[in-house]
């Protein structure tokens, strides 16, 4: 076979992609739909090379854009370009890399830092780990290209320790860029000298927040800090820190070999370039996605994602990690960039995409992200520690049929005191899940307070299990399947479910070859 | 110096001063729980939240780490700002029922307490504004106790909530918390905070117990005088 393939150009039909949608074979990988649509910039070159070979990567054209910067650009040129491209941040904020980036250079104080935000925690997301691992070396030279325009000699990445094989490439990555000459001192003859560290992180999502990380970095707790001092003159241990995430790094080289005004004709008219989604939850195709800004939602859970699996309706897409929104339906037609999502009370966040089909309760996915931020706050200001956990407790009150009307609107009261009155974004933002599906899905709200019913079958203790007994054919595979012994029948006779024993597992529908059992 | 307005007021203070300090000397009143004089500051309680208009960019901050600067125009009482203390209010007293202190700021605010929370029974009276951590700290330096944990989780003491060997009984810990959540008790010749039962030192004039012997000789180790002149009580010196 392999001979048939390697030597005489043969394709071998049986190992061809088949399309899942239409059954047809398809022969490059570049016609498959899940790639068709995308752009793969960032993550073009992590097919093609050995993230432990610094050689791979320079056969490439890696470290190219790095010695156009050293050797032709002053640092201020190089700022400019990044300005002029409007590269925003990767890592949720969005703000500018390029004023960021001026703002370290000019801030007093030294030294200068510059630091990579690989502390990617968000549920479901692995953009960051998937660059770390497949090509350190294209985040490391956007952090060299960045250190020398801002005028930095020290640089760490913050990574969590979660990401072992990250850690590792990332390592080998800068051994071998030292025994290059890449990293050191005199980098290429210029005179410039940078340095880069790896610390690793502990687990918390907290630190992924700018002045958590900086703590954590001190070797302190991961608190949060008042930021009405920009880090970018008081960062890490108080000196001028310009912070970025992986992929914003990831996205200089670029700029930097092609240019501002190439880079600009990607995206829309306020968020240039490509943004990596990690496409999750009810879709065909699950994974790392690369679109150009501006692409619909609908493209891509329809065509890169190929739709909903069993033909189910889809309901939601959750976008901005925990604390990002849900969009409904409507909105699939929402061109995707910064400010759409944010506009539409989601935000991009570091790119997580979560995608809900009929059959997800919106309270329960509020309830759920709510319960994750309330672990996940680091308990240093009152509205995110306490406002928090009592709104996980009222939501779970009304996924227990025990909410009110009353609830909904001390909800939204609650909401505003937070994203008011927290001290960093995660406490800022925590509010966004519960706002965002009162915005889009509050009849289902309605209905768990006031009817005491779960629309999309999932709340346990507003839904009934039943027989039709139309339906039912005795056939008894419900009685067998049910853990609970709480369907009696007999054979060849309709089967009743009691109510007081059966646990809402579900099995006995699962089971069923005649859709004689039903949820309400 | 730069001149800035607070509800309407024209008032001027030193560049870079923090907005609580300058607001409350011009008669402001702003309420806050985890500020003291000794420590530094830290942004936790969030009461002290006034509403800044800076530039185009009108937002929700804490006064007390806010610098001050030339032309913003500072509002104490919107509504946004009334219902951020509210919440902490009510989610404060939810979780330190007992507290007196809460309740009677709370009625000086007119806050009531929201109902639809279970108030907590496991956290004594402690909002975790961590003026003690800060005190022992910063003002003690032997940095005895600290937080640990995260989220609704976290709480203060000493390592692993055992008898600590770093502490030196001083007290301070209990004197700086707001709501009296740390208890000392002082039996003559002893002292017990956190656990532990501290030996005091008697005056050598007066025989009043007046200090714990370990924090005598922690003073001794930093200032290098013998212990001999450290057992004479204050008002005996």
């Amino acid at each position: 076979m392999s001979e048939k393939q390697a030597f005489k150009g043969e394709i071998i039909d049986r190992l061809l992609y088949k399309d899942p949608a239409t059954g047809q074979k398809i022969t490059y990988e570049h016609d498959v739909p899940f790639y068709k649509k995308q752009m793969r910039l960032i993550f073009g070159m992590n097919g093609q090379l050995d993230p432990t070979s610094l050689e791979d990567y320079l056969a490439l054209g890696g470290y190219s854009a790095l010695a156009k910067a050293l050797k032709t650009m002053k640092p201020e040129d190089v700022i400019q370009e990044i300005i002029k491209a409007n590269l925003r941040g990767r890592g949720g904020g969005g703000f500018p890399a390029g004023w960021k980036w001026d703002e370290t250079r000019k801030a007093h104080g030294e030294p200068k830092y510059v630091i990579c935000n690989a502390d990617e925690g968000d549920p479901g997301a692995y953009m960051d780990r998937s660059l770390l691992e497949g090509n350190p070396h294209l985040v490391l030279e956007g952090m060299l290209i960045g250190a020398y325009a801002i005028g930095s000699s020290k640089g760490y990445i913050y990574v969590r320790n979660e990401y072992p094989l990250a850690v590792e490439n990332v390592m080998i990555a800068i051994d071998k860029l030292h025994e290059a000459g890449l990293l050191g001192n005199n980098i290429l003859g210029s005179g410039f000298n940078f340095d880069i560290s790896i610390n690793r992180g502990g687990g918390a999502f907290v630190c992924g927040e700018s002045s958590a990380l900086f703590a954590s970095l001190e070797g302190r707790a991961g608190e949060p800090r008042v930021k009405y001092i920009h880090a970018t003159h008081k960062g890490l241990w108080d000196k001028p820190t310009n912070l970025n995430n992986v992929e914003t790094w990831a996205n200089v080289p670029f700029i930097i070999n092609k240019g501002a005004d190439w880079y600009r004709s990607i995206g829309t008219e306020n968020s240039k370039g490509t943004k990596i989604f990690s496409l999750v939850g009810k879709i065909n195709n699950t994974g790392l996605v690369e679109v150009p800004m501006g692409i619909k939602l609908r493209e891509i859970v329809y065509e890169i994602g190929g739709g909903i699996p069993g033909g189910r309706k889809f309901k939601a897409v959750q976008t901005g990690g925990p604390s990002g929104g849900c969009l409904p339906a409507s909105l699939l037609d929402t061109p995707i960039d910064y400010d759409e999502l944010t506009k539409h009370g989601s935000m991009m966040g570091s790119g997580g995409m979560i995608i809900m089909d009929d059959q997800t309760c919106m309270v329960d996915v509020a309830r759920y992200f709510m319960h994750f931020l309330e672990g996940e706050s680091c308990g240093k200001c009152v509205p995110c520690r306490e406002g928090i956990r009592r709104m996980t407790e009222i939501l779970q009150d009304i996924c227990d049929g025990k909410g009110t009307e009353a609830d909904i609107t001390l909800l939204e009261n609650m909401s505003k005191g937070i994203l008011d009155g927290a001290l960093c974004a995660l406490g800022n933002t925590a509010p966004n899940p519960v706002l965002s599906t009162l915005r889009y899905f509050r009849d289902e709200y309605i209905a768990h307070v006031r009817d005491k019913k779960c629309p999309a079958g999932v709340c346990n203790a507003l839904i009934r299990y039943s027989i039709l007994s139309d339906k039912c054919t005795g056939c008894g595979l419900c009685l067998k399947r049910c853990p609970a012994e709480a369907i009696t029948g007999e054979k060849k006779k309709v089967h009743v479910i009691n109510d007081a024993t059966c646990i809402r597992c579900g099995a006995c529908k699962d089971g069923c070859k005649f859709e004689a059992i039903i949820v309400e | 110096m730069v001149s800035f307005i607070i509800d309407g007021k024209k008032v001027e203070a030193e560049e870079g001063a923090m907005l609580l300090d300058v607001a409350r000397q011009n008669g402001f009143v702003i309420p806050t729980l985890c500020t003291h004089e000794s420590v530094g500051r830290s942004g936790a309680c969030r009461l002290c939240v006034v509403e800044v208009k800076s530039g185009k960019r009108m937002r929700v901050v804490t006064s007390c780490m806010y610098p001050v600067a030339e032309g913003i125009e500072v509002s104490t009482k919107t509504d946004r700002v009334m219902n951020v203390r509210r919440l902490v209010m009510q989610l404060l007293m939810a979780r330190c029922p007992e507290s007196e202190v809460l309740q009677e700021m709370a009625v000086e605010m007119g806050v009531k307490p929201e109902p639809r929370f279970t108030p907590d029974t496991d956290k004594g009276k402690c909002i975790l504004c961590r003026l003690c951590v800060r005190a022992c700290q910063d003002v003690v330096g032997v940095s005895a106790i600290g937080s640990s944990y995260r989220g609704p989780n976290k709480s203060v003491g000493p390592p692993f909530m055992e008898d600590s060997s770093a502490c030196i009984g001083c007290g301070a810990c209990a004197f700086i918390c707001p709501t009296e959540h740390i208890h000392m008790e002082a039996m003559d010749s002893k002292r017990k905070i956190w656990g532990r039962t501290f030996k005091m030192q008697a005056c050598e004039k007066c025989g009043r117990y007046f200090a714990p012997v370990d924090q005598l000789k922690f003073i001794s180790q930093k200032t290098g005088t013998p212990m001999t002149e450290l057992a004479v009580c204050m008002s005996c010196k």
